[in-house]
Formats: structure tokens, sequence, C-alpha cells
């Protein structure tokens, strides 16, 4: 069973509905023994640092996320808070974050060589595969993926980086590290791109 | 760099899929689902729904048309039309929606937009605005005054001021209609989105008037615009998505490739 992981956040559902147009079954969740029975657990959502830090806490799974999933080699997908939340924290709220992969989360610059630049970013951005891997199986270097993100991670080891996009400054797309992957880009609204992302995770063979 | 979205706009009223030409005249025109599934298909950035029902029975029809849509595509949407409170929002987002658009119940109750972004966050809350050009006076320092009610009601507020006041308060974006414009082919108001667009950090979406790939163009460039409405021009099949894209690469906009994967539904 794939689990999504309920931290009370928003478009799980949307993540949910997904996985089933592709065939896939799955389960939002809060419960620590079925994500830890679980095949493979998914980290969507939408929202800031410190409240999915402090619901992720409350509920008691942040450490079944450290010790259970990524500690225990169990797949894992985070996707757009679900790829801040990885790393040691965030400038947002300040937020301790899960220490999954060394680094932290920073904004955007409010501008570039003194224009403006609008933040949150939302819309389509072009997505380069930095190094293979593959969650891209089957789909080609550059294409555009969905973003709505304010703040970017900055992964210490260059080495889990595999894309990179452009908003105004060149920023981490998405990361993996061993069975831990994740991207900043909403795979959920990336239509047929996206969608193929989220079937590759689904069969990954380790 | 980000693309330049093109956003097909769907008025729905009872459940289908109307569109008419200054809020007067609507025909029928199709299916809500499918033609949003013909537009995800033919490589849409994203689409909005807005629901033009006057019955009490409303909620529950859109209600069910947003589920549905939810299940077959997967881009962003949003849906507006009468939403008033936290709870009428919720119900939407809930059902499938990416975000939601307030209009007429923003400008009588402006706190429903710091309220919707604190519930939901502000990428959730799509500010939308009818403007009217009607002249420099007192108090309407940009000419451009918001009207509500479906352009019947003249607020005689400034629609740039109220743009500034929306992304105060937390709205993630802005949809600035032009009255004027709207069903006409004539084009967007560049000079209204421009000036809105200019002096605001949220992104704006131009709307209202778009009858040829040079108008989007337009509005891209000349108005500043990151994102543009289009309804006429794709409904009635003179420019296909796919077309109107190409165009706009050729005239140098950034644009999303829309791309045909092997994923099939199961």
């Amino acid at each position: 069973m794939i689990v999504i992981v309920d931290y009370r956040a928003g478009n799980l559902t949307s993540v949910k509905r997904a996985l089933e147009f592709l065939g896939h079954q799955c389960e939002i969740t809060d419960d620590a023994d079925k994500i830890r029975a679980a095949e493979r657990v998914i980290l969507p959502g939408v929202g800031a640092a410190g409240a999915t830090m402090e619901n992720l806490r409350a509920l008691g799974l942040a450490e079944v996320l450290r010790r259970d999933v990524a500690a225990a080699r169990k797949p894992f997908l985070g996707v757009c808070i679900g790829i801040q939340v990885l790393f040691d924290r965030s400038e947002e709220d300040s937020a301790d974050c899960l220490g999954v992969i060394p680094g932290h989360v920073t904004r955007y610059p409010a501008s570039i060589d003194g224009r403006a630049l609008k933040v949150p970013q939302i819309g389509w951005n072009r997505v380069r595969q930095t190094r293979a891997h593959p969650i891209f199986s089957g789909v080609p270097d550059n294409t555009h993926f969905y973003f709505v993100n304010s703040y970017y991670p900055l992964p210490a080891d260059p080495e889990v980086v595999i894309a990179e996009s452009d908003y105004g400054v060149q920023f981490v797309a998405a990361v993996a590290s061993g069975r831990v992957i994740a991207t900043q880009f909403h795979l959920e609204k990336s239509g047929a791109a996206g969608l193929k992302l989220l079937d590759n995770f689904c069969r990954l063979t380790f | 760099m980000l693309a330049k979205r093109i956003i097909p706009c769907l008025d729905v009223r009872n459940g289908q899929v109307t569109k008419g030409v200054k809020f007067a005249g609507n025909a029928d025109i199709g299916d809500p689902v499918a033609m949003a599934r013909h537009y995800y298909e033919q490589g849409a950035d994203e689409l909005v729904f807005y629901d033009i029902t006057a019955s009490n029975e409303r909620r529950g029809i859109m209600l069910e048309v947003v589920s549905r849509v939810a299940r077959e595509i997967f881009i962003p949407f949003s849906v507006g039309g009468g939403l008033r409170t936290l709870e009428d929002m919720r119900a939407v987002l809930l059902a499938g929606a990416e975000k939601v658009s307030i209009d007429s119940g923003a400008v009588r109750d402006p706190k429903i937009i710091s309220e919707g972004a604190r519930a939901f966050g502000s990428q959730c809350i799509v500010l939308s605005m009818q403007v009217q050009k009607t002249g420099v006076r007192p108090g309407l320092e940009s000419g451009y005054e918001v009207v509500i009610d479906g352009g019947r009601v003249f607020t005689g507020r400034d629609a740039i001021a109220w743009a500034h006041e929306g992304a105060r308060l937390g709205a993630g974006e802005l949809v600035i209609n032009s009255i004027d414009r709207d069903g006409t082919k004539a084009g967007y108001d560049l000079e209204v989105t421009r000036r809105i667009s200019e002096s605001v950090s949220i992104p704006v979406v131009a709307s209202g008037g778009a009858g040829a790939p040079e108008h989007l163009r337009d509005a891209f460039m000349a108005g500043a615009a990151d994102a543009a409405i289009v309804a006429s021009i794709v409904h009635f099949g003179e420019y296909p998505i796919p077309e109107l894209k190409r165009y706009l690469k050729a005239a140098g906009v950034e644009v999303r490739d829309a791309i045909q994967l092997e994923v099939e539904a199961r």
C-alpha cells in the first residue's frame, strides 16, 4: 500500500486523485502503524514550514518519518512543502525541520538587479535534469512543471540535486538521496509530466 | 523563466458551460467536464470556472462539477462565483479546486481575503475584479472603477487602489477583467493590466477581450500580464490552444510546451 501522510494540510486529496487515476491504491492516513507498514510513503501538501512541522510533531509523525521511513530506507516522495521539511531547517518561520537531508531552505530574493521578483513563484517553469534519475524516466529534459513556492532548498551536498530551475536565481527543483526523492514542483498539478513522475515513483525498484 | 499562462474560462450555469457578451445573452455551449478535459489535453496551463447559476441549488450543482473535473484533469483550476464565506471556499477546495476566485463578495467584505489567505494560504486566493474605465475624478485617480454584481453596480472604488488593497490583504493573484472589453474580441485593456501588474508583487491575470493571438502577445508584453484568460477565442474553435502557443513562441513569449506522455488511466 502507498500512504499519503495526513498532517492536516491542503491538497492531500489531489495527490490521491492523481494516484487513483493512475490505478495505484493509496490511503491518506496519520496512523503511525500504517505508515510503518506502507510499501511507499508520500508527503505532499501546501503550507508553511512552521505549521507543517508543528502538525507532524503533534501527530507524532516527525520521528516516524525520520526513523521508520527515511532511516529504514522505505521509498519516500516529498512534494512541495514535502521537499522543504526534509532539510535541517527553513528560514520560513525559522522552523527546525526533519534533518533527513543536510542543508536548509531559503527565500527567493525580493528583487534581482533592481527589478522586483514576484514571490511566491506561481506557474509553470522548465526543469533541467542535472543528473540522470529513474524518477524522470520517460520525461524529456527541460519539461515544464507547476510550481507554487516562496522558498527553495539549499542542500549541503550538491550530489543530492537531480534537477534545477530558474526563477530570478538558479534553484534546486528536485533532490534524491537513496530512497528519499523530493520535488519542489507539484506533481499532481503538472499535467502528463507530473503524472509520469508519480507513476515512476510508484513503480521504482531500488 | 516562468511560462506565461493561457487560462480558458468556463462560465457554468446550472451545470452547463455558457458564454455571454457583456454578461447578457448567454447560450449553453457544452458540458464543463468534457470541455475541461479537452482544454487539458490541448495544453491549457490552468482553467477557471465561474458559477453564474442564480438559483439556490447552485452550490451543490457546482461542487459536483468541481469534483468530477478534479478526477480527470491534473492542472490547477480555480472556481469563482458567489463565494462569500470561508465555508464556501473550503467546500470548493475540498472538492478539488486549487484556488478560489472571489469578486463582489470581497468588495463588500474585504476581510474575506485575509481570512481566506490565513486559512488556506495566499496561493489559494485569487482576487478577481471587474473594472470599467469611467474617467478620472476625485477618489478615482486612475480613471478605472471597480464594478460588482456582474457589471451592474458601480462601487466608486479606484481599481488600482483596490488591487493594492487586495494584495496587501493577502490575495495570491489578481484577475483584472475589463467590462469594456469582455466579449468584444477587441483585445485586453492593456493600460489597466500593465499599471496594476507593474505595481504589485503578485501575479496579474489579464481578462476580457481576447479575439486574436496578437491580443495575448500584447497582454504578456505591453500589458506585463503573467497569465491571460481566454473564452470565445477558444470555445468556438477559432484558435486552438496549440496554435495560440505556437504564435506566442514565435513572437518571443515563453510558453509551456504541452507534452504527450505514455500515462494512461488504468
